[in-house]
């Protein structure tokens, strides 16, 4: 077994997999659930329900505010509270649809049964059929970008798309939510692969797994064969090395079948590649086989101080603080809460944030973790250089971006950069490098739509 | 000899082309500018910093130029020179002055260390900008000022410093141009270029949080709640009061300060008034950009 893995760059984080053996619970219900009407990448929903409105678990409570938007369900059966703002993931109060919970009765159209409906069993099911199901069912992807899944599906008559990806690579430290996902439902996960292969019109399916999870490859193939070894779909599981930011989607393309992406505005399908993260395979199965649209994930809520950290299966709109509380809650000290992981997750100042759909972990990071070390000047070692998966200099753009260079920043690419942090974890110097590319990104994404809505 | 000769002719041919396509091209392609624009930009005070709306003290030039022309100077105004400046322009062109009122900047956010508690440490990029990109900073309040300075970096006329002890930054008001350099620089715009009004003195509501009354009070005392309390008490209509967020209109006010004492939270600040009826003990006081209520300490000044 020869495990792949990108071209360039890449490091390689302590682990710290605290909950890889920890099997999923259910999380219990809160008294209280908050919907963020901004989970996903584009337009806010626009709310259908109003105050004092009874829902059960699967009512639309707010629609797609627009093509690059995805509508939103009520994860809990109650009364409508308020609309009203509250805090979300961004750090700022957004508004949010918040219901009181009362018992817990569904939408009687969501097939609650366990039973595995597979895809030959349903010939209904043409491509458009499902892409219209994933889409009114509100899944985006689930990996922590949030972009709605059935635009991926659908790509620019420019593009042609040659085979789905499946990233089930996890390669951000300390988040497990996947790993459980794919032990505990890897039959599910194989329908929804077929089924969005179906969707894309596709043969080729990859499954890209990194090599510290090898009960996890040794499952999904032995089924892959299983299911897939008398259909047309050829489907195959990819062991990848450890290496940060496999999980990324130009990287996961580059590690699974060897092609780069260019630079943005090019997406991942201009070479032939649709990536979809496990757990989107997972929620378009349910979608699309259970009529059950996206109100629940998977979620790790770890740290190391922490007395029980777990992974649970989630409604959304669940405060963190819940599922803190039942992990032990919140340790003694300065603690730094994150949602997502250690590298890629977004610092919060409160524990009332929401799981949305885009939570695939809450990590808490305490004591010296939680601490940033002193900048020190740069010593132009150039580490910075060779870990940027995305070939960029990023040294040179924090400095461009520090001086407002603009020009210079976009000549030298500063759009291409993933935000993945690795210049910033590998600086010997401690430099805050990151934060100013974030910048000077945003700065230079702003000027080129300014420029191309003047055209 | 006859080497040096042809290498003189040779020369002396090319240079006689090069001189005929010099002149023609000066004479097909020449560009025009108005002599004025020269001199009106000699007595601009050349710093550059934009505060007219126009790429710099060129740009300004160029439109004064243009403005006379057209028969107004409306609108045009030079912040940084003010009426001095803007004056001797006027001479120059021929033209009566369109004198804009003196403006100063403002900040509006009274959220000193004291009132608005600290929840969280910041450990990134310390400029305002990385902190407003990351969440609503250390404090609960996501529309307040966020105390990095990045308003200090952009005046280029040292007009602007934090107060170590309040954590906001403070206008010198003799400095400020109002060129607005740090009103752009703030990313949650807290910072308004103000009518400086009458012998400096004017009312503003020291505040931008939208957030409901409970919630605005609940990350500082200093507040905004929107109560309306202060438009109910407005006799002249200058105050609006829009997703819970209180504004006076400065063209509106007539600075009776009726609004300052019913104000609950002490959001709406008065500068540069004489203190009401000094007491013999106390000293006579001016209440100071940023410094609402009465429990703050407030900065002495003298009128």
């Amino acid at each position: 077994m020869n495990a792949r893995t990108f071209l360039i760059g890449g490091i390689h984080p302590e682990e710290n997999k605290l909950t890889h053996e920890v099997a999923t619970q259910v999380a219990s219900l809160p008294r209280q659930a908050i919907f963020p009407l901004s989970q996903h990448i584009g337009a806010p929903a626009k709310p259908v329900v109003q105050k004092g409105d009874k829902v059960k678990v699967g009512t639309l409570i707010a629609e797609a505010g627009g093509f690059v938007s995805a509508p939103i369900f009520s994860s809990v059966s109650g009364t409508v509270f308020k609309i009203d703002t509250a805090i979300d993931a961004t750090g700022y109060r957004k508004p949010a649809i918040i219901i009181n919970v009362e018992g817990d009765e569904w939408e009687e159209s969501i097939d609650r049964s366990e039973q595995l409906e597979l895809v030959k069993d349903h010939p209904e099911l043409t491509p458009e059929e499902i892409v219209n199901r994933i889409k009114n069912a509100g899944v985006v992807g689930m990996g922590g970008a949030c972009f709605p899944t059935f635009i991926k599906l659908t790509p620019p008559p420019t593009a042609k798309a040659e085979c789905v990806i499946i990233n089930a690579v996890e390669c951000e430290p300390y988040i497990t939510a996947d790993y459980r996902l794919m032990m505990e439902h890897a039959d599910e996960i194989l329908v929804g692969l077929e089924l969005l292969m179906k969707a894309a019109k596709v043969t080729d399916g990859y499954i890209g797994i990194e090599t510290n999870k090898p009960q996890a490859i040794d499952l999904l193939s032995k089924k892959c064969a299983d299911v897939f070894g008398k259909t047309g779909y050829h489907v195959e599981v990819v062991p990848l090395q450890q290496r940060y930011p496999q999980g990324g989607e130009k990287q996961l393309v580059d590690a699974v079948i060897g092609r780069q992406v260019p630079a943005p505005p090019a997406i991942p399908v201009n070479v032939g590649a649709i990536v979809q993260n496990v757990g989107t395979a997972f929620a378009v199965y349910q979608a699309v086989m259970k009529h059950k649209p996206l109100f629940e994930r998977y979620t790790t809520v770890t740290g190391k101080r922490l007395a029980n950290p777990g992974n649970f299966l989630v409604r959304m709109g669940t405060p963190m603080q819940d599922l803190i509380e039942v992990c032990g809650g919140m340790p003694e000290g300065d603690n730094k809460l994150l949602a997502g992981g250690p590298m890629m997750g977004k610092a919060l100042t409160s524990t009332e944030v929401p799981i949305c759909k885009g939570t695939n972990s809450v990590t808490i990071l305490s004591g010296d973790d939680a601490r940033r070390k002193e900048p020190q000047p740069c010593i132009r070692c150039a580490k910075c250089v060779g870990v940027c998966p995305m070939g960029l200099e990023p040294y040179l753009l924090a400095k461009l971006s520090a001086f407002k260079n603009w020009e210079r920043a976009e000549h030298e690419d500063i759009v291409s950069c993933i935000e993945c942090g690795s210049c910033q974890f590998t600086c010997p110097a401690h430099r805050p490098l990151l934060d100013n590319i974030r910048q000077g990104k945003q700065t230079i994404m702003g000027i080129i739509r300014n420029r191309s809505a003047k055209k | 000899m006859n080497f040096i000769l042809i290498a003189v002719i040779v020369l002396g041919v090319i240079a006689l082309i090069a001189a005929l396509v010099l002149y023609v091209c000066s004479k097909r392609f020449a560009v025009y500018e108005d002599p004025r624009i020269a001199q009106v930009n000699e007595l601009l005070p050349g710093a550059n910093c934009g505060g007219c709306g126009f790429a710099g003290c060129g740009g300004m030039a160029d439109a004064l130029v243009k403005g006379a022309d057209s028969g107004s100077l409306e609108g045009l105004s030079c912040p940084v020179g003010g009426s001095e400046v803007m004056g001797r322009v006027a001479d120059l062109l021929g033209m009566a002055i369109a004198n804009g009122e003196p403006k100063v900047a403002v900040v509006r956010c009274g959220g000193t260390c004291e009132l608005r508690p600290k929840i969280a440490e910041y450990a990134g990029l310390r400029t305002c900008a990385a902190m407003h990109a990351c969440g609503a900073g250390e404090t609960a309040c996501g529309f307040g000022c966020l105390g990095c300075g990045d308003c200090v970096l952009a005046c280029q006329f040292d007009a602007i410093l934090l107060n170590p002890e309040t954590g906001l930054p403070e206008v010198d008001e003799e400095k400020c141009t109002a060129c607005g350099a740090c009103a752009k620089a703030c990313p949650r715009g807290i910072i308004e270029l103000r009518k400086k009004g009458p012998k400096s003195r004017r009312l503003f509501v020291a505040c931008m949080n939208k957030d409901k009354g409970a919630v605005s009070m609940k990350a500082c005392k200093a507040s905004c709640i929107g109560c309306g309390k202060c438009a109910k008490e407005c006799q002249f209509e200058a105050i609006t009061v829009a997703g819970n967020l209180s504004y006076i209109d400065p063209e509106k006010c007539r600075l009776c300060r009726k609004c300052e004492k019913v104000c609950p939270t002490h959001a709406i600040v008065a500068v540069n008034f004489p203190a009401p009826k000094p007491k013999p003990d106390t000293p006579a006081e001016t209440s100071y950009t940023g410094q609402p209520g009465p429990s703050s300490e407030r900065k002495e000044e003298t009128v």
